[in-house]
């Protein structure tokens, strides 16, 4: 490698250092190559071929904005719904062990759009007929918010999903620790909230992160539930300007970017977390 | 000796999968009484002493400890704050510094504000001979130096009654004796102490009583030196002589 390359490594890899995750000390990982890599194409494109590049992005924009609003909403969502159901997957009480193994197994066993789909077609149509049936009228009346039914629709399929790694999460941790916190006089709760949670919530990050940048991908399904997502947007300068290739490429650079970027992100808070020894 | 802290009436104990573990025990231990028990593993003793804090279920007989009948969730909390145990892994909380591992229960439990419970927590260090670790994680110590940690914590709690589960069975030969030392401290101050453990030194040196069990029943029971040199029962010579060998 010639001196410039050198000095090129060095200059990036002072950049880097002022951001979290990446180290200034270490060189520059195939991983955030990628990032800039992507963010250069990006910014390339739109720069030196505004038509259509910069005309796609500013038409999507509002998009993009839509698929990380729905993502970190179900998200925040499914954190608490996985909390849930994954206590009652780890329940002695047979019937909440039975409702929540009833819950993931079901939900793991049907596609994620299907599921989306009957969210917005059949669930609105459901409780119609429920005021049908009860005379309420404000049931009667009932509308579907496009937005609302695919965050619903979400948080319960990746809840479930979300339910299984809390509950292997908590199993990791040994049965000597419950037992320390119990014979200390705390009750089952709080020796969840201060002593098992906290070292579970260690144990399951990284494949949290990875439910994240699954779900920010899967997003894109509400597009198909009238959503005006990312991918939706897409659609629509596509078919008004027939120019699919450029569009799409976008949208895929445009996914990229915040997948690359979250699972930065996921990297960073596992490190700030990590239990000194 | 003074009057009883723990009365052990009949218990009875199965597994899942059928294993009697527990046949009938009965047990007074009184205020102020050291108990060691010994026997081969899978004897019941460790079970035994979990029934005394309820981390073990039985299923028939009772258990009264100071007072307090083990039956209903709250009565076995109340017992739990006043019954420390040490447990053979030590069980540190891995996410805690060693004084937040001894300050926790006492802040939630017995009420303390965060300036007197760590008073509490580092004069407690001083006693167990590690006052410069508070500021470390359990896992930058030593077995030994965990172990002690450990009591620590359970002491922070003022309990009544310190059970100890093989506190020894895990750690190094060279650090067995900085924990039994500790122990020796806790026996000489009057604590009243249940351990199951084959250090016959500590139980020669601090223990009233030794308890032999086998096959989920107590064999016989003495003080320490009668037992192990001139003990009654076949099934002890047995078993000491197995123990004593090495």
């Amino acid at each position: 490698m010639g001196v410039s390359g050198q000095n090129l490594k060095k200059a990036a890899g002072k950049i880097l250092g002022t951001i979290p995750g990446a180290e200034p000390e270490s060189q520059i990982d195939a991983w955030w190559g990628l990032v800039i890599l992507t963010i250069v194409v990006t910014a390339g494109l739109a720069i030196f071929s505004p038509d259509p590049y910069w005309r796609i992005i500013a038409f999507v924009s509002d998009g993009i904005w839509v698929t990380i609003k729905i993502s970190v909403a179900t998200f925040v969502l499914t954190l608490v719904a996985g909390l849930i159901g994954g206590l009652g997957r780890l329940s002695k009480n047979p019937i909440i062990f039975g409702v929540s193994t009833l819950y993931v197994e079901l939900v793991r066993g049907v596609p994620l759009l299907v599921q989306l789909l009957w969210w917005y077609f059949a669930f609105p149509q459901i409780i119609q007929t429920l005021g049908r049936t009860f005379q309420i009228q404000a049931l009667i009346t009932y509308q579907a918010n496009p937005e609302l039914m695919a965050i619903i629709g979400f948080v319960f399929c990746y809840g479930a999903y979300m339910s299984e790694i809390y509950r292997a999460g908590i199993q990791s941790i040994p049965r000597g620790q419950m037992e320390a916190a119990r014979s200390l006089g705390m009750n089952y709760f709080q020796a969840m909230r201060y002593v098992i949670m906290p070292q579970a919530f260690r144990v399951i990050l990284p494949p949290i992160g990875n439910e994240f940048i699954a779900l920010l991908k899967d997003s894109s399904l509400v597009s198909v539930v009238t959503v005006t997502d990312l991918t939706r947007r897409g659609r629509e300068f596509s078919s008004a300007n027939f120019n699919p290739i450029e569009t799409w490429m976008m949208v895929a650079l445009l996914y990229l970017i915040l997948t690359l970027i979250s699972a930065r992100i996921v990297q960073w808070v596992e490190k700030i977390t990590r239990i000194e020894r | 000796m003074a009057e009883s802290i723990i009365q052990i009436q009949n218990v009875h104990k199965h597994f899942k999968g059928g294993i009697h573990a527990l046949k009938g025990v009965s047990l007074d231990i009184a205020k102020g009484e050291v108990v060691v028990i010994v026997g081969p593993s899978g004897s019941g003793k460790s079970t035994l002493l979990r029934c005394i804090n309820r981390l073990e279920e039985y299923n028939e007989g009772q258990i009264i400890v100071d007072g307090v009948t083990l039956d209903t969730a709250a009565n076995i909390n109340a017992v739990r704050r006043d019954v420390g145990m040490v447990f053979q892994s030590f069980n540190l909380f891995g996410h805690m510094s060693v004084l937040d591992n001894i300050t926790l229960a006492q802040k939630i439990i017995r009420k303390r504000g965060k300036s007197e419970a760590e008073e509490i927590a580092r004069s407690l260090l001083v006693k167990v001979g590690i006052p410069e670790k508070a500021n470390f994680f359990p896992g930058q110590l030593s077995g030994g130096q965990q172990q002690r940690v450990a009591i620590a914590r359970a002491l922070a709690m003022s309990p009544k009654i310190m059970l100890f589960d093989e506190p020894t069975s895990a750690l190094d030969p060279e650090m067995i004796k900085e924990v039994l030392d500790v122990m020796l401290g806790l026996a000489q101050d009057g604590m009243t102490m249940v351990v199951v453990s084959h250090e016959m030194g500590f139980a020669k040196a601090a223990a009233h009583r030794a308890i032999l069990m086998d096959a989920g029943q107590i064999v016989e029971e003495a003080p320490p030196d009668i037992l192990f040199s001139t003990p009654s029962q076949e099934r002890t010579r047995q078993f000491l002589s197995k123990v004593l060998r090495h």
